[in-house]
């Protein structure tokens, strides 16, 4: 496509965009557009087409009907606090924040639901119905930001996981705007719904089946009480394999945290949570329910990680120790950030029993690539956060760091788990798909895509590589981790 | 139920593979339990329960992964035998059930509401696809978001857009103590108590009405269910185990009928139904089970209860089976799940016709 052609498009889409969307919610001018060119991962880069800012879901379809007929891809977009590139947006395509989606519809106390719209944040909806004794139970790092709508799309988890599974255990219903403009109901209040599982197929999808314009969330009871333990370890090792321990106690911890030395001291230095600074390693194990389970669970869990060599087990003495706890925990990447001028977040998932192996290896990788390794991560699901420290300034360290995170990956996969476990695809692991998966398995993600999205106009391009590209990737080996478009705009 | 371990994973991918080749109907068939759920199957047999056998268990990860033909009832004998279980608490509607039937229809039992259903629980598949091609999704860790989650889409797709071969399922320990609560009340104020002791933090593992009485089962450690049990008080049932079984089995005497059964799946805290037949209460007021003669409306009325409701029925047992026994689908979802079957099985040969009669 020629410049000229380009720019002629673009006029005359702005154009059929204001005859339904106010000046305001149509964003074209370069340094306006700036702010939208990435995500959470700001190591890639790119000016979207324009950026509209539908106020309502008619107005939604109604953006989505007019680039379906012009053949414009489209990139959804919500608080942009997403670690793998998902919402990049395209140098051709039409950037749709929903943040102005941003309502809550409806909270239902019986049925123990909250209608919301997909821009309300994570954290919002615990809070709107924390008087009643509920709460939203997926709490990602970012929940003060992100929104629902983004955690729909990434099916995105948090510390309490374990226990109360991943968002797509806790939604009931999507309403979903098609990419040819139409509005489709999937799932209800009601515990299941008549035909094939499409929330499983939705939840998680990225942006690329449909743009989420109402979600229905499940509430949970606020617990009688959560108590938090916290143990120390002189070698990583024996943390990671006390992680079996606990579970193998018959014990489902509400969330099972790990920190190692580089990233217990960092926190430290950050908050003063109270963190045991010499320690080689910490987990945190939460605890909650009603009162006496509570109390049955605390002593089996702390005698069962000084069976498995704590050096100390200590119980959050209050409410106010508990939250500074998790504060250590929950600003541990922020923390990490202060001690380094770039870090890089990697998200596989392994089976618990390999975690040991994988963090020794990792830390070898480590040494080889000589960039440092923190680690802070959700033990208990075995998905794993590598931080990668580099500095972005220093020739050739962005490249060495995506090259060890590539290799702790496909390590993760090697072990028999997976190179994502909550993060997301997006633009930045699509190369390391071809690692986990088929060509034949890849041939029918695209297939379960068209199904929804026959003209490929939804967020195209990220988390399903074409197997073409993977025999590339394969054939050239690590050398080309990154589209070298991608590379060129970083 | 003995386990035995045979992979016959080849011979069916062949057999699938030159059906596609012929164009070939197939239906999937395990022990026949749950062959009086969907529409009618047609289509040449293709006998699945030779396929059984763990490929993995480690009690340890509380994760499990068996072939398809695997009977239920030895599965759950060996997770019992390492302090486990399948947290869904699946009907078996038979003997022979095989957990391949279990997954396909999505059956989940009483615990449900609670703890979760099966797609809830599942981890990964391997499948074969209408082309005949082995592809396997998701995998054995509990959290993975990398590609579509096609192996949850697989459960209660019957079969349609392909034939498990295995499932990885992750599994919970079981409660180290359980006790049910007895209790008269009236159907309104049933429905009322069971979801708001569900809004609070009880360890509440299954609440069911039957029309006379409230059942509410508590599970967890031995203080933790002390506790529960004195705050809400009532009366303990016996036997409650038996209870909890015949209730998900449909061998408690509501079932006990030869008219058609209905089952409607709605927002928890709808109140009585105004419709004439009899009714049974599980899933703490979300399922409805309703006992109604054969009459031409009775679709149309339920259906319409059902939708305002926020949620959908179904024809269980009983009634034409060739006809329409689930929810009509809208528009637009009926077009999404024509081209995912299409999807999955280009040549349309995978129990055709099972959920719907236009796929």
């Amino acid at each position: 496509m020629s410049d000229q052609s380009k720019v002629l498009d673009r006029s005359a889409l702005i154009k059929e965009l204001s005859t339904f969307l106010r000046e305001t919610q149509i964003i074209h001018e370069q340094e306006a557009l700036r702010p939208y060119e990435c995500d959470g991962l700001s190591a890639y880069r790119q000016m979207p087409l324009l950026v509209v800012l539908p106020a309502n879901s008619e107005q939604v379809q109604q953006v989505m009907q007019c680039c379906h007929q012009r053949d414009v891809p489209v990139v959804a977009r919500g608080a942009a606090t997403g670690l793998s590139g998902g919402a990049l947006p395209l140098a051709n395509g039409v950037l749709m924040s929903l943040a102005k989606l941003n309502r809550i519809l409806e909270i239902d106390p019986l049925n123990r639901t909250a209608r919301v719209q997909p821009g309300v944040r994570n954290l919002a909806i615990s809070q709107a119905v924390e008087a009643q004794g509920f709460y939203y139970a997926p709490d990602p790092s970012s929940q003060i930001a992100c929104t629902i709508g983004g955690n729909v799309a990434e099916n995105s988890g948090g510390v309490h996981c374990l226990k109360y599974g991943l968002t797509v255990h806790n939604v009931l219903e999507l309403k979903v705007v098609m990419a040819s403009g139409e509005l489709v109901t999937i799932g209800g209040a009601a515990l299941d719904a008549p035909g094939y599982d499409l929330l499983a197929l939705m939840i998680g999808s990225e942006g690329m089946l449909g743009i989420v314009v109402e979600v229905l969330v499940k509430l949970l009871p606020t617990p009688q009480r959560a108590q938090v333990l916290l143990a120390a370890f002189d070698d990583v090792s024996k943390a990671a394999n006390a992680v079996g321990d606990v579970i193998a106690a018959g014990v489902i911890p509400a969330g099972l945290e790990m920190m190692d030395g580089l990233a217990i001291r960092a926190a430290e230095d950050f908050v003063h949570a109270g963190y045991p600074v010499d320690a080689e390693a910490m987990l945190l194990c939460e605890l909650d329910g009603a009162n006496d389970e509570v109390s049955a669970q605390l002593a089996k869990v702390r005698q069962q990680l000084l069976d498995s060599g704590a050096t100390e087990v200590r119980t959050a003495k209050d409410e106010a120790e508990r939250a500074l706890f998790w504060k250590g925990r929950k600003s541990a990447f922020p923390a990490v950030g202060r001690i380094s001028p770039d870090y890089y977040c990697m998200d596989g998932t392994v089976p618990r029993k390999r975690l040991a192996e994988v963090l020794l290896e990792t830390a070898r990788l480590s040494e080889h690539f000589q960039l440092p390794v923190a680690n802070v991560f959700h033990a208990g699901d075995g998905n794993l956060h590598p931080l990668i420290l580099y500095d972005a300034n220093k020739p050739g360290e962005l490249k060495r760091a995506e090259d060890l995170g590539a290799a702790i990956l496909e390590l993760c996969v090697k072990v028999g788990g997976t190179i994502t476990g909550e993060h997301g695809v997006g633009h930045e692991k699509i190369h390391q798909m071809c690692v986990q998966f088929t060509a034949g398995e890849l041939t029918q993600f695209h297939a379960v895509k068209r199904a929804f999205d026959p003209k490929g106009l939804l967020n195209p391009g990220k988390a399903i590589p074409q197997p073409k590209r993977c025999s590339e990737y394969k054939a050239l080996g690590s050398e080309t981790l990154t589209a070298p478009s991608a590379r060129g705009s970083m | 139920m003995e386990m035995k371990s045979t992979d016959i994973s080849l011979q069916l991918e062949q057999v699938i593979a030159e059906a596609a080749e012929v164009e070939q109907s197939l239906q999937f068939t395990g022990s026949g339990s749950k062959r009086f759920i969907g529409r009618q199957p047609i289509g040449k047999p293709l006998d699945v329960t030779a396929h059984q056998g763990v490929i993995n268990y480690e009690p340890r990860e509380l994760v499990i992964t068996v072939r398809s033909g695997t009977p239920l009832s030895a599965l759950e004998s060996l997770l019992a035998s390492e302090g486990q279980m399948l947290p869904f608490e699946p009907p078996h509607y038979g003997p022979a059930a095989t957990l391949g039937g279990t997954i396909a229809c999505g059956m989940s039992g009483p615990r449900r509401p609670y703890v979760g259903s099966a797609r809830d629980f599942v981890l990964g598949t391997t499948l074969i696809n209408g082309l005949g091609r082995r592809l396997r999704f998701g995998g054995e860790v509990m959290k993975n978001v990398a590609g579509y989650d096609v192996s949850r889409l697989m459960v209660g797709a019957m079969g349609t857009l392909g034939l498990l071969l295995d499932v990885s399922m992750k599994v919970l320990p079981l409660p180290e103590r359980e006790c049910t609560l007895v209790q008269e009340l009236t159907e309104a104020k049933a429905i009322t108590r069971m979801n708001q002791l569900a809004g609070l933090a009880l360890p509440l593992s299954a609440a069911s009405y039957d029309g006379l009485k409230l059942y509410l089962r508590l599970s967890g450690s031995e203080q933790g269910v002390a506790a529960a049990r004195s705050e809400l008080g009532g009366e303990t049932l016996e036997e409650d185990a038996l209870f909890w079984q015949k209730i998900r089995e449909q061998q408690y005497s509501f079932f006990k009928t030869d008219k058609p059964l209905w089952r409607l799946s709605i927002a928890a805290g709808t109140p009585p139904l105004d419709l004439p037949g009899k009714q049974l209460i599980d899933w703490g007021g979300a399922l409805r089970w309703i006992v109604m003669d054969e009459v031409d409306e009775a679709a149309a009325t339920l259906q319409q209860v059902a939708k305002a409701n926020s949620g959908h029925a179904q024809l269980f047992r009983g009634g034409d089976r060739a006809g329409r026994v689930a929810q009509p689908l809208s528009d637009g979802l009926m077009l999404i799940h024509k081209q995912l079957k299409q999807a999955f099985d280009p040549k349309g040969i995978l129990n055709l016709g099972r959920l719907y009669q236009e796929f």
